[in-house]
């Protein structure tokens, strides 16, 4: 065998398995692909479906426009319009927790970056702690000390609680401590700033784009938060679209055929209320995904 | 835990530069004000429900102490073994399929070329992240019920016809893991995408030369470089999967109880507090389950390394 032949064997060898490595990923993802897609595919079009459309047709047939618009009006109906007190429930929780928590994580962001205080450590060392605990793990003691006050019921039951977002905070401090020179804010100290005005004169308005992402994620958690407000409001009338979504289960008879009656929910018209309840956020998703996944790896990608 | 959340926690995987040091301390007053909001919201949401857990969990309902009663009355709950060991088998399932998929795939992504592929792809896999809590279970319910499923075909294929037989108890884990896995996974493969993009490509580039190929690099290098974030993930996703509770609190009433609704020790605990008006027990399954969360995140915020606390 000359070098040539040599390198040439091993050169197609190489090939021959490069080839398989690359079908079986390719398979893998495609099998993955389609794990990820049908569920979701499948529950936009059974929407626009009939109660017995969605049984007897094909499971990616489309349904139509009138159908709707059917499951649309009974959706709506159902209950008086809970479906819309729910809705503005939701928003109202997770816009009200929105705008405290940036309140109180920007400013504490910045001052754990770029100032000077007893405790700076033991409180920045707290936030990652907390903020690494799973949300639902003190969700029971948080009932049991808001009971204690007479809170449960209220909207502040469920809106104080999400504004306690330990995440942001670390974001913003992250943030300030990399992306702020501190020469900039020692000039305008110079310049006579004092300190609040330091903050809100030069800091801020270069804190968009961590305001902006901080938002997004306080609001995705609220808007999507089920254990909290299920167990904070005992009242149908408070409840956020997701604890919504249980009381349009149980009257569905398809899965609880306890409940046929007057107020019943056919199958499509409960996949209506659950495209409804993820709408916002999966239209947020979708249009500031770039967005986001930079903010998500920004730890993959400086380091 | 929604998978938002938990796939959003890494952003803040930074390994920075030493941190700034402040020049003086005297402007504290100042910084007193700004973090004043915050620290009020974490003492109040934070610390204190932990400390009036503790308190709750030691005494009786009367209030006097009681020592570990009520911990000896909970654990010696007939319902309490069953839940950890139904929490236990779920964990397992998720964990193992989450480590291995969630590496796969992104290795799997990472290596190709096209970039609009690469990225859809990333897309697709991030997506259903979108839907967390009752939203994804809900979905969930419409996949398993044959008669309506998108894929009903497989479900009989698999001799389930009927909805009851699919939810039957040996199922659950795997359900319960399956509807994780979905809404969550891609949250983690953007994550690992983003820590393989970190590994220099000159280390890559002297393997090749070295002959190895696409298995071995992946085997050799990129797995051994990832590993500080597969067990970041794995500690995470563990310290949420012992909360499990929406999952089979939906699947209870979706199924007239075929599920019960004792099936989770966060279920457990809440019938403890609702049903039983016993808010002592309820307590000190929480301060159990707490506890579990607090050592690994601690563990990990003390001794991962992957966190910058200056």
């Amino acid at each position: 065998m000359t070098t040539e032949q040599v390198k040439d064997s091993g050169v197609r060898r190489g090939d021959v398995s490069g080839w398989s490595v690359r079908t079986i990923a390719g398979v893998i993802t495609t099998v993955f692909v389609l794990f990820f897609l049908i569920p979701l595919g499948w529950l936009l079009l059974a929407s626009t479906k009939t109660a017995r459309g969605l049984i007897v047709d094909h499971p990616f047939a489309p349904g139509t426009l009138g159908g709707l618009a059917a499951n649309w009006d009974q959706l709506f109906s159902f209950g008086d319009g809970e479906v819309t007190t729910w809705v503005g429930n939701s928003a109202l929780y997770a816009v009200g927790a929105l705008v405290i928590t940036l309140v109180a994580s920007i400013p504490a962001g910045y001052a754990m970056a770029l100032t000077e205080f007893r405790f700076r450590r033991a409180l920045l060392i707290l936030t990652l702690v907390v903020m690494l605990i799973p949300n639902t793990a003190l969700v029971l003691p948080i009932f049991l000390e808001l009971n204690m006050v007479g809170l449960i019921g209220t909207p502040l039951s469920v809106i104080l609680p999400m504004s306690f977002f330990p995440f942001g905070v670390y974001l913003t401090y992250i943030y300030f401590s990399t992306s702020i020179p501190r020469d900039l804010l020692a000039a305008a100290r110079v310049d006579g700033c004092r300190e609040f005005q330091v903050f809100t004169r030069i800091a801020l308005p270069l804190a968009a784009p961590i305001v902006a992402l901080v938002a997004f994620f306080s609001f995705v958690q609220s808007w999507n938060n089920f254990f909290l407000p299920f167990v904070m409001l005992p009242s149908s009338d408070g409840y956020p679209i997701q604890v919504g979504l249980t009381s349009l289960l149980a009257s569905t008879p398809a899965f609880n055929p306890s409940s046929a009656g007057t107020q019943s929910i056919q199958l499509p018209t409960l996949a209506l209320a659950t495209v409804i309840s993820v709408l916002p956020v999966l239209i947020v998703f979708l249009f500031a995904q770039r967005f986001l996944i930079a903010g998500m790896t920004a730890g993959g990608t400086k380091e | 835990m929604t998978a938002v959340e938990e796939t959003a926690r890494p952003v803040a995987l930074l390994r920075r530069r030493p941190s700034p040091r402040p020049p003086r301390g005297s402007r504290s007053a100042t910084s007193y004000g700004f973090v004043a909001l915050y620290a009020a919201l974490t003492v109040a949401f934070g610390i204190l429900p932990s400390l009036y857990a503790v308190y709750l969990a030691f005494t009786t309902g009367e209030g006097s102490f009681a020592g570990f009663a009520n911990f000896t009355k909970v654990i010696g709950d007939f319902r309490f073994l069953p839940a950890v060991g139904h929490v236990a088998f779920y964990l397992v399932i998720w964990l193992v399929s989450l480590v291995v998929l969630v590496t796969l795939l992104a290795v799997i992504v990472h290596a190709i070329r096209v970039r609009w592929l690469s990225s859809t792809l990333r897309l697709v896999f991030y997506l259903p992240g979108a839907l967390a809590g009752a939203s994804s279970v809900l979905l969930w319910l419409f996949v398993l019920d044959p008669t309506a499923s998108p894929v009903g075909g497989l479900l009989r294929a698999l001799g389930l016809s009927s909805f009851v037989q699919v939810i039957v108890p040996a199922h659950l884990p795997p359900i319960f893991a399956i509807i994780a896995f979905w809404a969550g996974a891609g949250g983690w493969i953007v994550i690992m995408y983003g820590a393989l993009n970190n590994i220099s490509p000159d280390v890559i580039e002297a393997a090749r030369i070295d002959g190895a190929g696409t298995l071995q690099i992946a085997w050799r290098i990129q797995l051994p470089l990832l590993r500080k974030w597969i067990s970041y993930m794995g500690i995470m996703s563990l310290a949420a999967g012992t909360q499990l509770f929406v999952e089979p609190q939906l699947l209870s009433q979706a199924s007239n109880a075929v599920v019960p609704n004792d099936y989770s020790l966060n279920q457990l605990a809440y019938q403890y507090a609702f049903q039983q008006n016993d808010f002592n027990g309820a307590a000190a399954i929480s301060l159990l389950l707490l506890v579990i969360a607090l050592a690994l995140s601690a563990f990990f915020v003390l001794r991962g390394g992957l966190f910058e606390t200056d």
